[in-house]
């Protein structure tokens, strides 16, 4: 099942990525709609960080492109930013979190000019938004995983993007870092920002997106919450794993899954 | 690991500039390793993503492959040359000051080795000015520098050029085994003492200072080698690092510990 946006911020099309001529991702092609909170949802090995990684640029595409604001991805970097999973990077590196956050201005500057001081206020508060403003010299690696996660958003938000590509931004979270990010999330799409998220757990994912993309390996569905995260879909995406999936099944249908006007 | 790796790769590229140009220190011979450098860092990189390699095995089949190449041009050429494996391995820093660099008018300008490392000094110093943030961006977080349209495998083969520049500046004195202990030595030392990029790198400049005039009078005081006192002296400081550092040394941090139970006379 497959609803188009109307105002398309994203466009794949015909996508098909192979690791070792083994595929991935077969034949995506959707659009997604603008200042949504997109949750991408799907099993392991669903190719759901494969998704925006070859969105990103960074996996070689098997055919197929990816466009947005209607334009390849080159023409249009400033105005898109991508979180990596936590766990890509080497937190052990000496470095602080504020010179973390100042990697999001980098793409700014120019090759030899150095962060100025608008940078350093703009850093500074993006890690306000996210609560770790008391943390700016921090060692990187005396940081909680939650923490980690907080710098990471900052990173993002001092990029100044239009369109957020989050690979697991809720993996390993306590619940006080979690309703922090998704309070940030919200706060973007209200500004007409897109984020789009990649997500795992089924029961939270009724209540964060506004739109679901439904993944394994080739699309499901993708299409406003209401409309496609219902037991059938979710039956297809995940297959056999039936007694889980009635469990959750039902749960969303006693909850109705709450829209977003109802915060 | 890829310095250790360099520092061996670059044998063959030193042999080969010195048997086109028949001079030692000369300038193609730096260009020569830096070449290798290069080769052996997109060898190792090709082996591990294009055959699916562990890095370290791709390291280890690659760098001891291009040194043996070395090995077999000097044994080839030992007769036509005047670079015998004994130097090349462990070098032989007294040299250096007989070696001098003579002008064509006969000026004599002082040792050549002096001029080596002075220009490497001046371009890596340069080279980082240059391209600190994207040194910085692609070492802490290369999928995130792609995405911001920076060229990880640009920098990443520049900065491995500059370690095969450094380490051929190096070679002469100290040779190809210890010139390791002198690239990652300090640095390992200097991790230990602070957790600030830039902090580190001043200190690791200052900890390679003292390290080379302690492992010289040390070599004067025992009469020994000097390349060895000097790296003996690299591990010491590394050691002292290990157990003092105000942040992380082992012996610091029980004493804390100690401090802190007689603070709190209940806990056990």
């Amino acid at each position: 099942m497959k609803i188009e946006a109307k105002d398309p911020v994203v466009e794949f099309h015909d996508l098909t990525v192979s690791y070792d001529r083994k595929p991935v991702l077969w034949n995506i092609d959707m659009t997604l709609p603008q200042g949504a909170l997109i949750g991408i949802i799907g099993p392991n090995g669903a190719g759901k960080s494969t998704l925006i990684k070859s969105a990103m640029g960074l996996l070689p595409l098997g055919s197929g492109y990816v466009k947005m604001f209607d334009k390849p991805l080159d023409k249009v970097r400033h105005k898109v930013s991508y979180v990596p999973q936590r766990e890509t990077v080497d937190w052990d590196f000496p470095t602080s979190v504020l010179d973390v956050v100042l990697m999001g201005r980098y793409a700014k500057l120019g090759l030899l000019t150095r962060p100025r001081k608008a940078d350093k206020e703009m850093a500074m508060n993006c890690l306000r938004k996210v609560g770790m403003e008391t943390y700016i010299d921090r060692q990187i690696s005396q940081l909680s995983g939650g923490q980690q996660q907080r710098v990471f958003l900052a990173r993002a938000l001092a990029q100044e993007a239009d369109l957020y590509f989050m690979d697991e931004p809720f993996a390993g979270v306590d619940a006080a870092t979690e309703a922090a990010i998704l309070a940030i999330m919200q706060e973007m799409t209200a500004k007409g920002k897109t984020v789009i998220v990649v997500h795992h757990d089924l029961q939270s994912a009724a209540e964060f997106f506004d739109w679901i993309v439904l993944l394994n390996m080739r699309l499901v569905a993708s299409g406003p919450i209401d409309k496609v995260f219902n037991n059938e879909m979710l039956q297809e995406t995940y297959g056999g794993k039936l007694t889980v999936l009635a469990e959750i099944g039902e749960l969303v249908r006693k909850r109705q899954i709450p829209s977003r006007e109802k915060y | 690991m890829v310095g250790d790796a360099i520092s061996h790769a670059v044998l063959p590229g030193i042999v080969i500039a010195f048997l086109l140009t028949n001079t030692r220190d000369s300038f193609e011979m730096i260009i020569g390793a830096a070449l290798l450098g290069i080769f052996c860092t997109f060898l190792i990189e090709f082996f591990h993503k294009r055959a699916k390699l562990q890095t370290d095995a791709a390291i280890g089949v690659t760098f001891t492959w291009l040194f043996a190449l070395g090995v077999i041009l000097i044994s080839v050429f030992a007769g036509q040359v005047d670079l015998d494996q004994e130097c090349v391995l462990y070098g032989e820093i007294a040299y250096v000051p007989i070696d001098l660099w003579i002008t064509d008018s006969g000026q004599n300008m002082g040792p050549r080795a002096l001029y080596i490392a002075s220009l490497t000094l001046i371009l890596i110093i340069l080279f980082i000015r240059v391209g600190f943030k994207q040194l910085y961006l692609t070492t802490f977080d290369p999928a995130f520098a792609a995405t911001t349209g920076v060229s990880v495998a640009l920098w990443n083969y520049l900065l491995m050029g500059s370690v095969s520049m450094t380490t051929v500046a190096a070679f002469d004195s100290v040779g190809a085994i210890l010139v390791v202990a002198l690239l990652v030595g300090p640095a390992a030392t200097a991790y230990l003492l602070t957790d600030n990029f830039k902090k580190m790198m001043l200190i690791t400049a200052l900890i390679a200072i003292i390290i080379s005039i302690l492992g010289y009078y040390l070599a004067v005081l025992l009469d020994g080698s000097i390349a060895g006192a000097v790296v003996t002296v690299a591990g010491l400081l590394f050691a002292l690092a290990y157990l003092f550092s105000p942040s992380q040394g082992l012996l610091t941090k029980k004493f804390q510990r100690k401090q802190i139970n007689e603070l709190s006379p209940d806990a056990s």
